[in-house]
């Protein structure tokens, strides 16, 4: 990992989400970045829309290939990361922090439970390569 | 399958995809930088995974001639010829590089993809009164190009051999670093280049030498990431994405490798037919005007009918543009003319532009 990320949790889907009371930030790993290759366009959602988990939440397009990133929660979107639409490449180079892609106000907190922690989503990447 | 040089790749941090079979190096770093390395200085590629067919005996010549819509007896011994080779039905089979080793001796070089069809259907148009021989060295023949502007520079510090003297599409026996190769000046970047054929032993000691005396001028490792960035600017089309068994080299705009001249070749009949009655639909390059990046299977409309589908697309580097290729039906592919393409739920509007994309100032 190129960032300190103790506070974070992660996804099967190699997303992060950062908890902050009904408050969900969410963005895509490192490990999730470098399959990727470079990120050139983001396509975010529209404030407001109401997203269930696992749901496409945003489009990731690198030069390879077209991503979809999935909603880690069922809730509303709050905010989107507008730095992405002319800097998408601050996914790759910042993923854990500045290439955040959207806070989301989780609609039910019991989904909050299921994410892994570093140590837990590391291991899980090892088994994955 | 992995190449010679897959843990060389590994020990440079490479990230690797599946292709064709094979387990290669698409980026180290970054696609987009080993792509502008490629540009302005040099790059270094794996590109092993190409299929070589040794073709050789007293009738390889016309053994080959009947086999490639293109004319290998214009060919001196040492020169490289770009081909089609096309089923009875016109449609492509593969794309190649033919190279004249010897008077009776060729090399055809393969898409990965298509090495074991190729040599299957060499051989069984092979006659049995022919003196041919045909073998796939795959696996004995390593090889890696560099492509770049710098190329040249680089590539004469390993050699006593006068780079200058090997022009466009010849190919030459020369020792390298004190290793005996076969280089050709060739490549799929748009670039001056070269690619370097070495016994599968000997690869990783070339590839090392060059990226050392290279490093100075810029030299970098570059996947097939920017492979595919690089070829498309240059509008090289890949089989598999823009070209294959259903598509005619008149469709896509590759009727200069097709030598109606000749008096056969497999294919020509249906593809005399289809020059006189005219193609339906045409193989263009667009840019896109909105934001988007077109891909491989996006459907291309005009006032809300659907007229062709994208081959090949990606962001350009190079031009800072979304570029890509695509079939459109002939009256639809005018330069200048507005199309959309279906990108997920939305319609982004494009522009049919003149090919190639990215031409280098020194191009002969």
């Amino acid at each position: 990992m190129n960032e300190e990320t103790p506070q974070l949790r992660y996804t099967k889907e190699h997303e992060w989400v950062k908890v902050e009371g009904d408050i969900v930030t969410t963005g895509i790993t490192d490990y999730a970045q470098k399959q990727l290759t470079d990120v050139i366009f983001v396509e975010l959602p529209k404030i407001g829309k109401v997203v269930k988990k696992g749901e496409t939440l945003a489009v990731l397009e690198s030069v390879k290939a077209v991503s979809d990133v999935y909603s880690p929660v069922s809730g509303e979107v709050l905010e989107t990361n507008e730095a992405l639409v002319s800097k998408p490449e601050l996914i790759n180079r910042k993923p854990h922090s500045e290439g955040w892609i959207t806070k989301l106000r989780v609609k039910d907190s019991k989904e909050l439970d299921n994410f892994m922690t570093a140590r837990e989503y590391e291991d899980f990447v090892e088994k994955e390569k | 399958m992995k190449t010679p040089l897959f843990e060389a790749h590994k020990g440079l941090g490479a990230h690797f995809i599946e292709f064709a079979g094979w387990e290669m190096p698409v980026q180290y770093t970054s696609i987009i930088e080993e792509h502008n390395a490629v540009r302005n200085s040099a790059g270094l590629f794996d590109v092993s995974h190409l299929g070589k067919i040794d073709v050789s005996g007293s009738d390889a010549m016309d053994f080959i001639q009947r086999l490639i819509t293109n004319d290998a007896s214009q060919l001196a011994k040492k020169q490289a010829l770009y081909t089609l080779m096309c089923y009875e039905s016109g449609t492509i089979i593969d794309d190649l590089l033919v190279y004249r080793l010897g008077d009776d001796h060729f090399m055809l070089v393969a898409n990965a993809l298509n090495t074991k069809k190729d040599f299957e259907w060499m051989e069984s148009r092979k006659k049995s009164e022919e003196n041919v021989q045909l073998m796939n060295i795959t696996d004995e023949l390593a090889t890696i190009t560099l492509q770049g502007p710098s190329s040249d520079k680089v590539l004469q510090k390993l050699t006593d051999y006068d780079l200058s003297g090997l022009k466009k599409f010849w190919v030459d026996e020369m020792k390298l670093g004190g290793i005996n190769v076969i280089i050709s000046r060739t490549g799929y970047t748009g670039e001056d280049g070269f690619e370097i054929y070495s016994r599968a032993d000997e690869i990783e000691c070339i590839w090392n030498m060059i990226l050392q005396v290279g490093k100075s001028e810029g030299v970098v490792p570059v996947g097939l990431g920017a492979r595919d960035t690089l070829r498309l600017e240059a509008s090289f089309v890949l089989y598999g994405n823009d070209i294959d068994e259903s598509t005619t080299p008149l469709e896509a705009p590759l009727s200069w490798a097709v030598k109606f001249s000749k008096d056969y070749f497999i294919g020509k009949e249906k593809l005399l037919e289809q020059k006189e009655r005219g193609v339906k639909k045409k193989l263009v390059g667009f840019e896109m005007i909105d934001r988007g990046i077109p891909r491989h299977g996006y459907r291309i409309f005009v006032n809300n009918n659907e007229i062709g589908h994208v081959t090949s697309g990606t962001f350009s580097p190079t031009l800072k543009k979304n570029i890509g290729m695509g079939y459109v039906a002939i009256e639809y592919k005018e330069i200048g003319k507005e199309i959309k393409i279906q990108i997920r739920d939305s319609f982004y509007s494009a522009r049919i532009v003149k090919t190639p994309f990215y031409k280098r100032r020194d191009n002969e």
